[in-house]
């Protein structure tokens, strides 16, 4: 069958609609409101994207915004944002303070008279991956290394040798994936070989 | 369905999909949303395998290079990820609710009646009255995107008249666990 024109015209597909998402709370911008991070989500807009800021946040928009919404409904949830705003600060804080008081150790252990192992334990708690840092560590120490679980059941990471001296170096210096780690929550530990001294 | 949802806790398996198993759902899809294959094209191209991430409670995410593009719980209806409905928000028919609801929606609530019939809220006219069970689009009274995405439980005919009680179930919404996961 011979084919007309409008039939071999190919459909085109619809493109995509682009959004905008905040690099804040993640959600369209428009939604800002009802996120728990307001304040830095507006601070965040009016950098990112000056025009849209006054767009949503003018005067006039946020009159004609409340819509059919009651002025104590809106009121009460300008208070809830508030409320949530407050409570996340206050756990994004704690959180913050955890961290900070939260302690590196590097236990140099003897194996036996000459051999030592190093166990780290705690770097987790500043967002190193674990995986790769054993991974790093036993490149440049050009030994064995790997994520092992301590008595207490608690994942650190044990390379072969005494590198417990290089590692303080490297925090110390922030190389690579140990940068957001802070020196002053490094602890070293000794332990010498008990079953030695029988 | 995605609250308290955790990758490490909740996925028991991936598996890449099976090219007939492919072909059925690329069918039942483009029967279900209002797509056409071109658009769908775009989404998941036809050489690209798809991978099948089988979480608790029968729900299945499926992704594409770890991008979560749509989900089904047991066989029922195959719905977009909300980020992908924001990208191409025709694919589902759209309800509205009122600005009062939003937080509510947003906190993971279902979406009662009201919501829908009040002076903020909408719902699709008689001549497109929505069946019970169908996926739809949750968008909000002032704003230009979707806040989630739900199941009718009521028909949107239904939910004019009994105007009381839930209307339609939220499925998955802003700020939810599925949102977070942006690669699986
Ligand atoms: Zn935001």
């Amino acid at each position: 069958m011979a084919s007309t024109e409008q039939e071999a015209a190919p459909v085109e597909p619809t493109p995509p609609k682009q959004v905008l998402y905040c690099q804040v709370c993640t959600f369209p911008v428009e939604y800002c409101e009802f996120g728990s991070s307001f304040t830095r989500c507006k601070e965040w807009l009016q950098k990112e994207n000056p025009a849209l800021y006054d767009k949503f946040y003018s005067e006039e928009a946020l009159q004609a915004k409340i819509g059919t919404l009651s002025l104590e409904a809106q009121e009460k949830l300008e208070k809830d944002t508030a409320k949530k705003e407050a409570k996340a600060e206050a756990k994004a804080d704690a959180a913050l303070k955890k961290k900070m008081a939260s302690t590196v150790t590097i236990k140099r252990i003897e194996r036996n008279k000459r051999k030592h192992v190093t166990a780290i334990h705690g770097l987790e708690a500043f967002d190193v991956d674990l995986k790769k840092a054993a991974k790093f560590f036993a490149q440049k120490f050009a030994t064995g290394a790997s994520v092992t679980k301590n008595m207490q059941g608690l994942d650190e990471i044990v390379v072969q040798g005494d590198v417990s001296g290089d590692i303080v170096e490297m925090i110390e210096d922030g190389v690579g994936l140990l940068k957001n780690v802070p020196k002053d929550n490094i602890v070293e530990v000794e332990e010498k070989g008990k079953k030695a001294a029988s | 369905m995605f609250k308290k949802f955790q990758p490490s806790a909740d996925v028991s398996g991936q598996v890449s999909v099976k090219s007939s198993v492919q072909r059925n759902i690329r069918a039942s899809i483009l029967s279900q949303w209002n797509i056409n294959p071109e658009t769908f094209e775009q989404i998941w191209p036809k050489k690209e395998p798809l991978t099948l991430v089988k979480c608790r409670e029968h729900i299945s995410i499926y992704t594409l290079h770890g991008e979560p593009l749509f989900f089904q719980h047991f066989d029922g209806p195959f719905f977009p990820t909300l980020r992908l409905l924001h990208k191409y928000p025709s694919i589902l028919p759209m309800v509205r609710v009122d600005r009062g609801a939003i937080r509510f929606l947003l906190a993971g609530a279902h979406m009662m009646c009201p919501g829908f019939t009040s002076a903020g809220g909408s719902l699709p006219p008689a001549d497109a009255a929505l069946p019970p069970n169908t996926p739809v689009a949750i968008h909000a009274e002032g704003k230009e995107h979707a806040a989630g995405i739900g199941l009718t439980k009521l028909g949107t005919e239904e939910i004019r008249k009994v105007n009381k009680g839930v209307g339609v179930e939220t499925v998955t919404y802003l700020g939810d666990d599925l949102w977070k996961i942006q690669q699986l």
